[in-house]
C-alpha cells in the first residue's frame, strides 16, 4: 500500500518535474555555466569578494527589508477586505474582486502615470493642498520614494491576498469560531485562537507570493523608486544588460535563488506544521447579511478604501485618454473639457503603414490566446502537482519538491532571458524564436500561483471523505471526479484567474528572444510610450483603458465559469 | 483526466517543432524593439529577391547585443541591425558579424564608419541633445542654454531632467557627450550638475512624459533627440504650426548614436544577406527610416519628408568618444558617475 502510494505521487509529479527541467533548470543552469565559464580563474575569487562588498550586501539588505515592509502592508490592506469577501453577502461581490484584480497587469510606466496624475508634483492632490494653502510649491513628494515603491507593491498584489485568502475563509466553517464564542471566548480569542490559526496555511502562501514578487522587483523600483533604490533584479540586469558582466550576474542570480530557496524552506517547514484536514463548507453556508451598525460601517469602509485605492488611480488615466491632453500645457489646474474619440480612432489606423503594427483587435487576440494556453498549462501541470504535495502521509519527493515549485517566481527574468538562448537551440527544442515560448515562460510564473492557491484547499480535504468513497467502491480517479474537485472549484478559479492575468500581464517575458508577428497589449502600449508625441501619448493611455477591460472581462468570465458545474458544493 | 493535459502538451510541443518546409528561402533579420518598416518596402524586397524576410525582436539594443553576443556560435538569424557605437565594440569582441564590403558604402559620409573591417555599416543615427518647453523658456524671459557649461549657471539651477546612463540608452549618451566635451573632468561638471540641483531619473518616458514641463512637469529642460520636436508636430493632436518644443544643437552638446547593420558570422544565406544589407543603404529603405523609427538615415541622397526639413535641426559638431573608449571605459564611468549622482 505505502508502495504503491509513493508510486503514485511520483507519477503526479512526473509531468510537472519534466516541464520544470526542460523549460526551468536546463536553460538557468546553461547560463549559469556559461557565465562562471566566462570567467577567468583570478575573476570569480574578485567576484565572490564583491559580493560580501558594502555595495552588494546593501543591495541585498534593502531588497529583504523592502519586500517585507511591502508584504506586510500588503497583509493588513489585504486581510479586512478578504474578510469582507469572505464572510459578508452583498451584491456585486465578483465585480469586486475583479475590480481589485485589474492593477495587476498593468504595465509599470501606466501604473506610474496613473499616480502620478494623483499625486504627482502637479497631481490633483498636490494642486488641491497649494489652493487650499496658497502655498508656492507642492507639498507633497511621492514619485521616486520609498512611498512610491511600498504603496505600487500594495497597489499591484493586495488581489493576491484577496483571492487566496478570501476564498479558503469564505470555506471556512463558521461554527468553529462560533463554538468557541460559546464556550466563553471574547471576539478577539475566538479571532486569535481559532479563526488564524485555520487561516495561516492560506495567509502563509499568499505572503509567500507577495514576497517574492517584491523581492523581484524590478520594474516598480525603476519606474516608481527612481535611480536611487535598487533591488538584486535591477543589479542583475545592469550587470547583465549595460556590463555584460555575466560572471556578477550569474552570482547575484545564485544568491536571488538561494533567498528564495530558504524562504520557501521556511514556509514549507511552518506550513506542514500549520495545516490540518477541515471540513470546508459551501460559500452559501458561511455567509451573513450584513446587518448591525458595525457590520455596516466595516463594509462601508472597507469597500470605500478598495475602490478608491485600486480603482481611482485606473479610472482617472482611463479619463484621460477620453479627454484632449493639449489644454494641460500651461494651466493644467484649468479644467479639462474636452472629450474626445481620437486617441481610439488613431489606434485602428496605420498611417505610417508600418509593417509591425497590430491592430487593437490583433493584439488583444493575441494577449487572450496567449493568457488561454498559459492557464490551460498552469493548471494542467498545477493541478498534478498539487495532489501530490497534498498526499497527507508526506511523501519524500514532495517535501524535496516543494520548495522548487517557487523557485521560478525568484529567479530574474534577465537571467533566465538569456538562459533560454544558450540552452533552446538544438531541434527538437530549438523554441528561440518560436512564439510558443511565450506562453511556456508565462507558465513558469503562474505554475507556483496555481500549486499555491490549490494545495492548501486539497490538503484541508478530510480524509475520512475519500475513505469513505473507498470503502463504497470507488476507484482513485472517481474520488478526483467527485470529492475532490467538487470541494477545491472556487479554488480551480482562483488559480487559472492567476495564470490568465500573469499571461495578460506579461511578467518577465519581454527578456524573451523574440516575437515579430505578434505584439501583446502591454508591448504596443510600451511602444507607443517611448515615442513624443501627444497622439502617441493619448494612444497609450486608450490602449491601457482597453487592457482594463480586456483584464477584467476576462477575470469575470472565469469566475462564471463552473468547473464541470461544480463550483458549489 | 491528466492524461488529457499530457496529450495536449505534446501537441503543442510537436507543433513547436515540427518545420514546414518553406517553398521559398527565408531570411532572418535580428533587432531590437524598435525596428520598423513601412508594410510595402518590406514586401518589395521580398518579392525583388523571392524570399520571405522574417524579423526576430530581441529586446532593448543592448538586450539584442547581449542575445546576439550569446549565439555566437548557432547564430539565430543570417543579418543583426541595431547594435549603436555604443555597444558596437561589445558587438566586435564577440565576433557576431562576417565582414562585408557593401558598394553602398561608397556613397556614405566616413564620418559614420566606425569600424575600418566593415563587420558593422552604419544605417541610421540620432542626435541625443537637450529639449526645452518652449512656453516655459518664453515665460520666463529665458535663453536656451548654449553649451554644457551653460547648465550651470544659476539661471538654469533646478529646470534639468536627464536618465539614469546605466538604465537608459539616451542617458548613457548624455553621459558620453559630457565625457567627450570634459574629458576628465567630467565627473566634476556633473557634481556641478548634482549642486545645480538636476533631476535624475531611470528612463526616457518617465523624463519626458512625467517630469518634462511640456507634458505636466516640473522641468523645462531634458534630455531627449534632436528629433523629438519634428515629432511633437508630427504626432500633435491639433495641427501645429510651430513646435511647443526645440532641442539645443550647439557646438558639443549633443550626442550622435550611430546603429549598424552586419551579416553574422556562419549564416547560410549570404548572398541574400548582402542584399539585405544593401537594401538598408539604399535611398528606399533610408527614405523609410525617419517616419518609422525616429533616427535619421546615413546616405544623404535620402530626401526626408517635409517636416523634418521645417523642424529638424542636426547637432552642430556632436561631442565624439571612440568605441573602443567606451567599451574599456563604461563599467568605471557608469561606476563613478553613480558615486557621485546617486549618493
Amino acid at each position: 500500500m505505502k508502495f504503491a502510494q509513493s508510486w503514485r505521487v511520483a507519477a503526479l509529479w512526473a509531468l510537472p518535474l519534466v516541464f520544470l527541467a526542460l523549460f526551468y533548470f536546463y536553460p538557468l543552469g546553461s547560463i549559469l555555466a556559461v557565465g562562471f565559464g566566462r570567467a577567468q580563474a583570478g575573476e570569480l575569487a574578485a567576484i565572490f569578494t564583491a559580493l560580501v562588498s558594502p555595495g552588494i550586501r546593501s543591495v541585498l539588505w534593502f531588497t529583504l527589508w523592502q519586500a517585507a515592509l511591502s508584504t506586510l502592508l500588503t497583509l493588513l490592506v489585504g486581510l479586512p477586505g478578504a474578510y469582507l469577501l469572505a464572510r459578508f453577502e452583498f451584491r456585486g461581490k465578483a465585480l469586486l474582486r475583479t475590480l481589485t484584480g485589474v492593477p495587476f497587469v498593468m504595465p509599470t510606466l501606466v501604473v506610474a502615470a496613473a499616480f502620478n496624475a494623483l499625486l504627482g508634483p502637479r497631481g490633483w492632490l498636490n494642486l488641491a493642498l497649494m489652493a487650499i494653502f496658497d502655498l508656492a510649491a507642492p507639498p507633497v513628494q511621492f514619485i521616486n520614494t520609498l512611498g512610491a515603491i511600498l504603496v505600487a507593491h500594495v497597489f499591484y498584489n493586495t488581489t493576491i491576498v484577496l483571492r487566496m485568502v478570501g476564498d479558503f475563509w469564505s470555506r471556512l466553517d463558521p461554527r468553529l469560531g462560533q463554538a468557541a464564542r460559546t464556550l466563553g471566548a471574547t471576539r478577539w480569542q475566538a479571532a486569535s485562537q481559532v479563526t488564524l490559526p485555520l487561516l495561516l496555511p492560506a495567509i502563509a502562501a499568499a505572503a509567500l507570493l507577495v514576497f517574492i514578487f517584491d523581492f523581484t522587483s524590478f520594474g516598480v523600483i525603476l519606474v516608481l523608486g527612481g535611480p536611487r533604490f535598487s533591488t538584486l533584479e535591477v543589479e542583475i540586469y545592469y550587470q547583465a544588460v549595460s556590463l555584460f558582466n555575466l560572471p556578477m550576474a550569474a552570482v547575484l542570480s545564485m544568491l536571488q535563488l538561494a533567498c528564495t530557496l530558504a524562504l520557501t524552506a521556511i514556509y514549507t517547514h511552518l506550513v506542514s506544521r500549520l495545516s490540518r484536514p477541515l471540513t470546508l463548507r459551501p460559500q452559501a453556508y458561511t455567509q451573513k447579511q450584513i446587518i448591525t451598525r458595525w457590520q455596516r460601517i466595516f463594509t462601508g469602509a472597507t469597500l470605500i478604501f478598495l475602490l478608491g485605492f485600486f480603482t481611482l488611480p485606473l479610472l482617472g488615466l482611463a479619463a484621460r485618454s477620453f479627454s484632449r491632453l493639449e489644454p494641460e500645457r500651461r494651466q493644467r489646474s484649468h479644467v479639462e473639457t474636452g472629450v474626445t474619440l481620437d486617441f481610439y480612432k488613431e489606434l485602428v489606423e496605420n498611417p505610417r503603414a508600418s509593417l509591425f503594427y497590430a491592430p487593437p483587435a490583433r493584439a488583444i487576440t493575441t494577449s487572450l490566446g496567449y493568457a488561454g494556453i498559459t492557464a490551460l498549462l498552469a493548471l494542467g501541470l498545477g493541478l498534478p502537482a498539487s495532489l501530490a504535495l497534498s498526499q497527507r502521509d508526506g511523501s519524500v519527493y514532495s517535501r524535496l519538491l516543494d520548495p522548487l515549485i517557487m523557485l521560478p517566481l525568484g529567479t530574474s527574468a534577465v537571467t533566465l532571458g538569456l538562459g533560454f538562448i544558450v540552452a533552446l537551440d538544438q531541434p527538437p527544442l530549438d523554441l528561440r524564436a518560436s512564439p510558443l515560448l511565450i506562453p511556456l515562460a508565462h507558465t513558469l510564473v503562474a505554475f507556483p500561483f496555481v500549486v499555491r492557491s490549490l494545495t492548501p484547499a486539497l490538503q484541508s480535504i478530510q480524509p475520512r471523505l475519500r475513505q469513505a468513497a473507498a470503502v463504497l467502491g470507488a476507484a482513485p480517479a472517481q474520488i478526483r471526479r467527485y470529492i475532490d474537485l467538487p470541494l477545491v472549484g472556487r479554488a480551480l478559479i482562483v488559480a487559472a484567474t492567476f495564470a490568465f492575468t500573469i499571461s495578460l500581464g506579461e511578467f518577465g517575458a519581454s527578456a524573451l528572444i523574440a516575437r515579430p508577428e505578434y505584439p501583446t497589449i502591454p508591448l504596443v502600449i510600451y511602444r507607443l510610450l517611448s515615442q513624443p508625441g501627444a497622439l502617441n501619448y493619448g494612444q497609450a493611455l486608450a490602449l491601457s483603458t482597453i487592457l482594463m477591460v480586456v483584464t477584467a472581462s476576462g477575470m469575470l468570465a472565469i469566475e462564471r465559469l463552473r468547473i464541470a458545474n461544480v463550483g458549489e458544493f | 483526466m491528466k492524461k488529457k493535459y499530457s496529450v495536449a502538451i505534446i501537441v503543442l510541443l510537436l507543433a513547436a517543432c515540427g518545420r514546414v518546409e518553406p517553398e521559398i528561402p527565408v531570411l532572418t533579420v535580428m533587432t531590437h524593439d524598435s525596428f520598423a518598416v513601412s508594410d510595402d518596402i518590406a514586401a518589395a524586397f521580398e518579392a525583388e529577391h523571392n524570399v520571405k524576410v522574417i524579423f526576430l525582436k530581441a529586446g532593448d539594443a543592448g538586450s539584442a547585443v547581449n542575445k546576439a553576443a550569446l549565439s555566437v556560435d548557432n547564430p539565430l538569424a543570417d543579418v543583426f541591425y541595431g547594435v549603436d557605437n555604443t555597444f558596437l565594440s561589445r558587438a566586435l569582441e564577440a565576433g557576431i558579424f562576417e565582414p562585408y564590403a557593401s558598394p553602398l558604402l561608397a556613397g556614405i559620409p566616413d564620418e559614420f564608419e566606425l569600424d575600418p573591417e566593415n563587420r558593422a555599416l552604419p544605417v541610421d543615427y540620432g542626435d541625443v541633445c537637450l529639449n526645452y518647453d518652449v512656453a516655459y523658456f518664453e515665460d520666463h524671459d529665458l535663453a536656451e542654454p548654449g553649451s554644457l557649461e551653460d547648465l550651470l549657471k544659476p539661471e538654469y539651477k533646478g529646470l534639468l531632467v536627464v536618465q539614469n546612463p546605466a538604465t537608459s540608452s539616451p542617458g548613457l549618451a548624455f553621459l558620453m557627450a559630457t565625457v567627450g566635451h570634459f574629458d576628465a573632468g567630467y565627473l566634476d561638471y556633473w557634481q556641478g550638475l548634482v549642486d545645480n540641483e538636476v533631476k535624475v531619473v531611470n528612463d526616457w518616458e518617465t523624463a519626458y512624459y512625467t517630469e518634462f514641463s511640456r507634458w505636466g512637469g516640473q522641468y523645462p529642460l531634458v534630455v531627449s533627440y534632436s528629433s523629438s520636436p519634428a515629432f511633437e508636430v508630427l504626432y500633435a493632436e491639433e495641427p501645429l504650426d510651430k513646435a511647443p518644443t526645440a532641442a539645443v544643437t550647439a557646438p558639443d552638446t549633443c550626442f550622435r548614436q550611430i546603429e549598424f547593420v552586419g551579416i553574422l558570422k556562419g549564416t547560410q544565406n549570404r548572398a541574400l544577406a548582402e542584399k539585405w544589407v544593401d537594401f538598408m543603404l539604399s535611398t528606399t529603405f533610408q527614405e523609410d527610416i525617419p517616419l518609422q523609427m525616429f533616427v535619421f538615415p546615413v546616405n544623404p541622397q535620402a530626401v526626408l519628408d517635409p517636416v523634418f526639413q521645417e523642424y529638424l535641426v542636426d547637432a552642430q559638431e556632436p561631442a565624439f568618444v571612440a568605441p573602443e573608449a567606451i567599451a574599456a571605459n563604461r563599467e568605471l564611468w557608469l561606476d563613478t558617475w553613480r558615486q557621485v549622482v546617486l549618493r
